[in-house]
């Protein structure tokens, strides 16, 4: 029943929120491929912005700064994300479990996740603080030697990874315990009846039931720390030197620190593509279905 | 069985507020102690930390701004997304599912990758350093989350009670007014919460187009505390654990509907 009224009055209600998007979401990145190929530097504006062709994604090709921002990005997000899909999974079991208290505990478990990003680095860059902060102390306490943490090139990466975690594998465990709660429960008792231990029936029903929930959780979380940016730049500042620095880092210094405006888009068109790709990618190898089961 | 379980989450979430009841905790305890007591019974508290920040650092700007900014996002998001989403879920019209899709690619978009554009686009319009140059921009991750989780609210509702007001002469427009909407006032309640909580948050975007201390956003604020010699860390938690109270109040009140939204559509984390 598809008729030509209809038709108008369903894109005249969804126009004004789908266009405002596509104005400030879609029209930029647009506008971020054409700034790439030009040479747009605002502490030289004498310069003008002459077109320069390919010049800006070429000086990338050759950027060893870029590539160690890209192998560091790329490192931190597959050593979150597994920690985080780990750490949720136990939390969500324990979560699944327990009978008495669950709001309260339910509560206090997506605070981490609630709270702004910046808040979350402080507190940790507290913790962390050296000489005096908490977990040195705490290692001294235990006889063991901290290092300075932010000073060291990969002690700074404790303090970030253990920030990140923190606040996102509250999310991913809600995320699970969704998925769990959706696995029927007489399989596990018939599991039982045929004396299955709680390992194998975790092996054999759990995790391929959670399957779908699990890789909802890895796509998002992965195309999520792929753009880190907050914790980074509240705790370390991409420091000591740009030890910690991700691409999100780098484009943003490049952007509104030095004022390259070309080199900075041609560096934010690589970045989108990249994220694109992945999501492409993973798509296409887990199908949407994977996306879809969400909506059940 | 059960007890052992119920002792180890009991365990997990003690460990993870820790780290927040530490904050809190450091947040009145004078500067001079601050890296030296690590036991987390108090004791001589203070309130300086606090007295600093409204007095002396005016934090009532921040919160301010932030306010006005989250709470515009929230509203357009809420208004425009509800009819958009109420027409892609149960109007049929060309285009419908692209469009769908679509909303979610912008969802997924890294917020890095637009930041360029928005800057001279903002520049040009004049609308650096002012709350519509943040509003507009936080529009692109609010507008696609209230979308996608309205229009999954919209398809459970019973068709029936719209059909039986629009076969007594009601017109869609006039249905979705009187009986949709109404309806929906829980999810509307769930999707304002979160883009609320999104918009609270934000970063980036308030970092890159914000210019001076009299137009931060609360977390812009906390990040860039500079003392006159070294970090001024008492100020610092104090201004954290007061930006982390809107959203703790939040959080209590409105924990199973938060659940609810992050579960039920594809909500990034």
């Amino acid at each position: 029943m598809k008729d030509a009224r209809e038709e108008r009055l369903g894109w005249a209600l969804a126009f004004p929120a789908l266009g405002l998007v596509a104005l400030i979401a879609v029209f930029p990145v647009l506008w971020t491929f054409w700034e790439s190929l030009h040479l747009d530097d605002l502490r030289m504006p004498w310069l003008g912005r002459p077109f320069v062709g390919w010049d800006n994604y070429v000086e990338v090709a050759t950027d060893a700064r870029f590539w160690s921002a890209l192998g560091r990005t790329a490192t931190f997000a597959i050593v979150t994300v597994a920690l985080e899909l780990t750490g949720g999974l136990v939390l969500a079991l324990m979560l699944d479990r327990i009978v008495r208290a669950r709001g309260i505990v339910r509560t206090i478990v997506i605070l981490p996740w609630a709270i702004p990003t910046v808040v979350a680095a402080l507190v940790w860059r507290f913790i962390f603080e050296s000489p005096g902060g908490l977990a040195t102390a705490a290692l001294t306490q235990l006889g063991v030697a901290a290092p300075t943490w932010f000073a060291g090139e990969f002690a700074a990466w404790v303090p970030l990874v253990l920030a990140d975690v923190w606040k996102t594998v509250p999310f991913v465990a809600l995320l699970l315990l969704a998925g769990l709660q959706n696995i029927d429960r007489s399989l596990y008792e018939a599991a039982d009846v045929d004396g299955a231990g709680p390992w194998q029936q975790f092996i054999n029903i759990t995790l391929p039931l959670l399957k779908p929930a699990l890789l909802v959780a890895a796509l998002f979380r992965a195309l999520d720390a792929f753009r880190v940016f907050d914790v980074v730049y509240v705790m370390t500042g991409g420091g000591p030197g740009t030890a910690t620095e991700t691409v999100a880092i780098y484009t943003f210094s490049t952007l509104l620190q030095h004022l390259r405006f070309g080199y900075g888009s041609a560096l934010s068109v690589i970045g989108f593509a990249l994220a694109f790709a992945f999501a492409l990618g993973a798509l296409r190898l887990f199908g949407a279905g994977a996306l879809r089961s969400r909506d059940a | 069985m059960r007890g052992r379980w119920t002792f180890a989450a009991g365990l997990c979430t003690v460990a993870i507020v820790l780290p927040l009841l530490w904050a809190v905790l450091a947040s009145v305890t004078p500067e001079e102690r601050l890296f030296t007591n690590t036991s987390l019974v108090p004791r001589g508290l203070v309130l300086d930390h606090y007295r600093a920040l409204f007095a002396g650092r005016d934090f009532w700007t921040p919160i301010r701004n932030s306010l006005i900014v989250a709470g515009t996002t929230t509203l357009l998001s809420v208004a425009l997304g509800a009819v958009s989403a109420y027409a892609l879920a149960r109007l049929d019209f060309r285009g419908k599912t692209p469009a769908l899709a679509f909303v979610l690619a912008v969802s997924m978009f890294p917020q890095i990758s637009i930041v360029s554009p928005l800057f001279l686009l903002l520049r040009e319009l004049r609308l650096l350093n002012t709350y519509g140059g943040l509003v507009l921009p936080y529009l692109t991750f609010s507008m696609p989350l209230a979308i996608w989780l309205l229009v999954g609210f919209f398809r459970q509702l019973p068709a029936d009670l719209e059909d039986a007001a629009m076969v007594d002469g009601a017109s869609r427009i006039r249905t979705l007014w009187e009986i949709v909407l109404p309806l929906a006032r829980p999810a509307l309640a769930t999707t304002a919460i979160l883009t609320f909580l999104y918009s609270w948050n934000e970063f980036l975007f308030a970092l890159s187009f914000t210019l001076g201390p009299e137009r931060y956003t609360v977390p812009v604020a906390i990040a860039l505390f500079r003392g006159q010699y070294q970090v001024p860390w008492g100020e610092i938690l104090a201004g954290a654990v007061v930006a982390t109270l809107p959203v703790a109040v939040i959080v209590f009140a409105a924990q199973r509907r938060i659940i609810a939204g992050l579960t039920s559509g594809a909500v990034k984390g």
